[in-house]
């Protein structure tokens, strides 16, 4: 078996809107249409896995894996409710779960599968899977979100998944599920009139987006703190840590921003990366390096295996 | 119509280990029985026989995972069923559930609370899946599923503003909830879900419930916790909720979700003397088992 590979990266929307709703909306209509330019490419390429980072499945127990071979249950938007429920019939590589359970692991971190009829997938998944994916086509896999996991936790998955990529041969897509500014409306808007919540966030997704569309993916993965501090980035913006280094922390991509639109304040983006051999520059790296995760920091607290000893 | 009043007030904290542990028939996975988390399934069943003096027609719950960000939603349909697995502990809990609804109740406080300025909305989508700390707290204080329930979800606006507008909203909330109860002539038993320092450790052991494992995540959340408890106990309850804020920065709580100020903003900010029925940590975050008796204040007064 030749060694597997990631073939490219997208981020995309964590809200359901632009699936539940998009004619409510013309923000949410562009955003319904961009993601069939996407779903084209997805299906013009020779990808064999679509694998998931999903900012709405959080987790505490380290990093959870769906490894139920075909989900098939429904979800309910918890704010959005009254646009309907999302059902689902959802095909997952369970081998590649198990395989990135192990890899994970491997690198210190506390990782299990999880395959559990009625388990509920959550909401940016199966609205991404939809839109992307919505035949099964390609098999899928979804990593959580821990919840507590810092850049160097969150770097350490994505070299995890890098390595268990390598060790299956899939070809591999991956997705990024995730707002850019995630500040939302508190209160019940007009659809049509929706729009990024301040000028400030609006301002930095497009600063942003111009980055990525350069396709430099690692210069945004070191300016996510400062993105999370200044626009209230969707959980610290994980998801592009994730992503960038599980394809290896550089700017050799060619990227391109398919859309960029305000769901209930939100900033969600469609955005594209493909490897490529140009490099892009203005390169600035001085965040930490990690490939091993060493635990829980536990300053104050005793280390509970130790205990359990 | 005779006016209606709250009954008593309970902190009934929801980590799904304690329904887990608990082995009702309704979950699927089983417990050991090794213990880690006895103290509180005691609290919890001196919490049970203390309120089997009372007599209450509906459980109020406000509950910290029912995230919402456009306001306080209630649920509104007025039976539900289904199955609840926690996407955070899914070895521990996949619960049947099935339950009713005080619409009318709901209502009532939903147009009370928009009526305080509040953003609110009536949950209507019959497929809505409860969540499990509204099943977990409302189980461990009346297993019998024999009373309706009123679930109101955790708006995030101490996440998306600040804790001081949080707290501000969860007392205009409690406010409501009360004169809701009043108004429509109910006996209310008021559940607020929540642990105080939160904390979690990120590892399992084999076993869950293995008691060598379980301790509280640090000392500052212990030390947090028993001041927190002194204050109740005393009957400090001004004081607590000065203190809220810091409280929320300094241990992680889960206070922060809003449910325990909602409480005692129901409760009239009454400074009346809790009786706490017990505390224990699960996977590190501290819980105690809480309960404000405005019955026996009554009877005493
Ligand atoms: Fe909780």
């Amino acid at each position: 078996m030749s060694e597997g590979k990631v073939i490219g990266a997208y981020l995309v929307p964590n809200q359901a809107l632009p699936v539940l709703a998009p004619e409510a909306s013309p923000g949410w209509q562009s955003l319904a249409h961009s993601y069939a330019q996407v779903r084209a490419e997805i299906e013009a390429s020779d990808a064999d896995l679509l694998l998931l980072f999903s900012t709405r499945w959080v987790s505490i127990i380290g990093h959870q894996m769906q490894a139920d071979p075909a989900p098939d249950y429904w979800v309910v938007d918890e704010d959005f409710h009254q646009f309907g429920s999302l059902h689902y019939q959802l095909k997952m590589d369970a081998e590649f779960a198990s395989l990135y359970q192990d890899c994970a692991r491997a690198r210190g971190l506390t990782a299990r599968t999880v395959a559990y009829p009625g388990f509920p997938i959550d909401v940016g998944s199966v609205a991404t899977l939809q839109m992307l994916n919505p035949e099964n086509r390609l098999p899928a896999g979804i990593v959580s979100c821990n919840m507590y996991s810092d850049r160097a936790e969150t770097l350490v998955l994505g070299k995890a998944a890098a390595d268990a990529i390598r060790q299956s041969g899939r070809k591999v897509l991956l997705l990024g599920v995730s707002a850019l500014s995630n500040r939302m409306f508190g209160h019940w808007i007009e659809p049509a009139s929706d729009r990024i919540h301040s000028l400030k966030d609006d301002e930095w997704n497009r600063k942003i987006l111009e980055l990525l569309g350069e396709g430099r993916l690692e210069d945004v993965s070191q300016l996510a703190r400062e993105f999370h501090r200044q626009a209230n980035g969707d959980s610290k913006l994980k998801a592009i840590w994730w992503m960038a280094a599980a394809m290896g922390q550089h700017n050799h991509y060619r990227g391109r921003v398919f859309d960029y639109q305000p769901v209930w304040g939100t900033g969600a983006a469609l955005v594209g990366l493909q490897p490529t051999a140009k490099a892009e520059g203005g390169l600035e790296y001085d965040e930490d390096e990690v490939d091993v995760f060493v635990g829980d920091r536990n300053v104050l607290a005793p280390q509970p295996s130790k205990n359990h000893e | 119509m005779e006016k209606g009043r709250i009954i008593t007030g309970c902190l009934a904290p929801h980590p799904p280990h304690l329904a887990y542990a608990s082995n009702p028939q309704q979950n699927e996975p089983k417990a050991s029985g090794a213990g880690a988390w006895q103290p509180l399934l005691d609290a919890y069943a001196r919490l049970r026989q203390s309120l089997a003096a009372h007599d209450y027609d509906v459980l109020v719950v406000h509950t910290p995972h029912w995230k919402t960000r456009v306001g306080h939603h209630f649920l509104g349909v007025p039976h539900f069923e289904g199955l609840s697995v926690d996407p955070i502990f899914p070895n521990l809990f996949r619960f049947h559930y099935q339950l009713d609804v005080d619409v009318e109740l709901a209502e009532a406080i939903c147009r009370q609370a928009q009526a305080e300025g509040l953003v609110t909305t009536m949950m209507r989508n019959p497929e809505f899946r409860v969540d499990y700390g509204t099943i977990t707290s409302s189980h461990l204080v009346r297993p019998q599923w024999d009373l309706p329930i009123v679930a109101i979800s955790s708006a995030r606006t101490y996440f998306d503003y600040s804790d001081e507008v949080g707290e501000r909203e969860m007392l205009a909330l409690g406010r409501a909830t009360q004169h809701a109860i009043e108004a429509t002539g109910r006996k209310a038993l008021l559940l607020a879900s929540a642990s105080l320092s939160h904390r979690h450790f990120t590892e399992e052991p084999e076993d869950p419930e293995d008691p060598s494992f379980e301790h509280i995540y640090n000392p500052n959340q212990a030390q947090w916790d028993q001041h927190v408890m002194e204050l109740m106990r005393q009957g400090q309850t001004r004081r607590l909720l000065e203190e809220m804020p810091d409280f929320i920065a300094q241990s992680v709580s889960e206070c922060r979700d809003g449910s325990l100020t909602w409480l005692l903003g129901a409760l009239g900010q009454a400074e009346i003397p809790a009786t706490i029925h017990g505390y224990g940590t699960v996977i590190g975050t501290g819980n105690a088992v809480v309960e404000w008796d405005l019955a026996a204040q009554e009877v005493g007064a």
